[in-house]
């Protein structure tokens, strides 16, 4: 589960663990479970409890 | 061009747009206000401006006041042009002034208008002094923009919500008791359902993150100023963000012929049956942003198209992607329509409401024209299936 990619449901961002999120100091291959508690989306601004994994088809 | 004093010190100074009727695509009847707010203290605080072509307007309102180059600060309570296109004019008079918004709110503002102002972040939960009051700010990201916030003036118990419980209605009044409630409440849900209701549940979060200040007038930047009906439209507010409905229906469709109609009122007739009202919306004559009102109340939501060029009728696609983009939930959906060959319309139609996360119920497929004994049958079936 740890590679899975998560949706902002707010905006649609998706947060890719192999990229990371450098503005915000988060290195490529940390997974949306490591992320900080107070971590937000880059995009809108809301926090980790509006995202949901992306369920990607087989 | 008269200011109105909502408490001491602290003005509406907006402009009335008489004229507006489709503001992005979503019918606004009753036209409607850029709400700002000026605050008289040592530092003379504006919040937000108007739309661009009433800037004019704004500005005197604000000079039955004061000179508007004293103004300090701009509060941006997000960058929607609406209310931050009077900036540029703005800060050309008041030459030191300061634009106070979130850090997306600067970002935003720069790539609107470029880099030329100063400007002061500040975070959620940041008070900005401002003489003997101090104004809160509070993020709320994606009530409706990113860098959205309100801010609070605990001194006179005021909370400036930005677009939050706001309404497009344009009126000689400034307050909420001032109308008739219906209308007030009207537009209000008009205004949820076309411009809030994507973002729910950060509605919320934001109104959890404001339960504890203690409101005596809320301050929205569209429309009226609630004083009187402030539980009133908060409660109305839960409900709506917590996708509650009521036992209703609306059937929403578009006819070539006719056939497509019938299947609507043999729907109809079956949710009447089970004292379930239902609204009939023609796509014809009813306005997606009007349809949008309704939906955000009932619980059943049927759709239908007839099949044309192997598809459905563009109205009802229309319709469709405007629905499924302001994502109500918890609702109950419905496919109908007529077809004469391939009738794909009616399963394109029941796709989109399954990618809304609807449960469904099972779609009527009908050729050519519908006679007695199958509106019977559709009657029927839809009936068993009912609570």
């Amino acid at each position: 589960m740890t590679d899975h990619k998560y949706r902002c449901t707010a905006c649609g961002y998706v947060y890719e663990p192999d990229a990371g999120d450098s503005p915000s100091g988060i290195e490529p291959g940390t997974p949306f479970e490591k992320l900080p508690d107070d971590w937000t989306c880059p995009v809108c601004g809301v926090g980790k409890d509006f995202f949901v994994p992306v369920i990607e088809e087989a | 061009m008269q200011p109105i004093e909502l408490k001491e010190g602290i003005y509406w100074v907006g402009a009335i747009d008489w004229e507006l009727r489709n503001f992005h695509g979503y019918l606004t009847p009753r036209g409607s206000t850029y709400n700002a707010y000026l605050i008289i203290d040592e530092k003379i605080t504006l919040i937000d401006t108007v739309k661009h072509h009433l800037y004019e307007e704004m500005i005197a309102r604000i000079a039955q006041i004061i000179d508007p180059a004293q103004i300090n600060y701009l509060v941006s309570s997000h960058v929607e042009m609406d209310h931050s296109g009077g900036i540029p004019r703005l800060a050309e008079v008041a030459k030191n002034i300061t634009i106070v918004t979130s850090s997306r709110g600067e970002t935003g503002l720069k790539n609107h208008y470029g880099q030329k102002w100063s400007f002061q972040v500040v975070k959620s939960g940041e008070v900005l002094p401002i003489g003997k009051r101090s104004l809160k700010f509070i993020h709320t990201p994606m009530v409706h923009w990113p860098d959205n916030m309100v801010g609070y003036l605990s001194a006179e118990k005021i909370l400036f919500t930005s677009d939050a419980f706001g309404q497009h209605l344009a009126s000689a009044e400034r307050f909420d008791d001032e109308l008739p409630r219906d209308i007030v409440m009207e537009e209000a849900k008009r205004y949820y359902a076309n411009i809030v209701l994507p973002h729910s549940s950060q509605v919320i979060k934001a109104m959890q993150a404001v339960s504890g200040l203690e409101v005596e007038l809320i301050a929205p930047s569209h429309g009226l100023i609630w004083r009187s009906r402030i539980p009133e439209i908060m409660a109305a507010y839960r409900e709506w963000a917590a996708n509650r409905t009521t036992e209703t229906a609306v059937i929403v469709w578009d006819s070539m012929w006719g056939s497509t109609a019938k299947i609507a009122r043999a729907l109809q007739t079956a949710f009447e049956n089970k004292g379930i009202r239902a609204r009939m919306l023609p796509l014809g004559v009813n306005h997606i942003s009007d349809v949008m009102t309704e939906v955000l109340t009932a619980r059943y939501i049927c759709v239908g198209s007839p099949t044309l060029n192997n598809g459905m009728l563009p109205t009802v696609s229309s319709f469709l992607t405007y629905l499924k983009g302001l994502a109500p939930k918890e609702r109950v959906g419905l496919a109908f329509g007529s077809y004469g060959w391939g009738g794909q319309s009616i399963s394109q139609v029941e796709e989109v409401l399954r990618s809304c996360g609807f449960e469904l119920l099972d779609k009527i497929k009908v050729q050519y024209v519908p006679d007695q004994n199958t509106l019977q049958k559709i009657t029927d079936n839809l009936q068993a299936k009912l609570p």
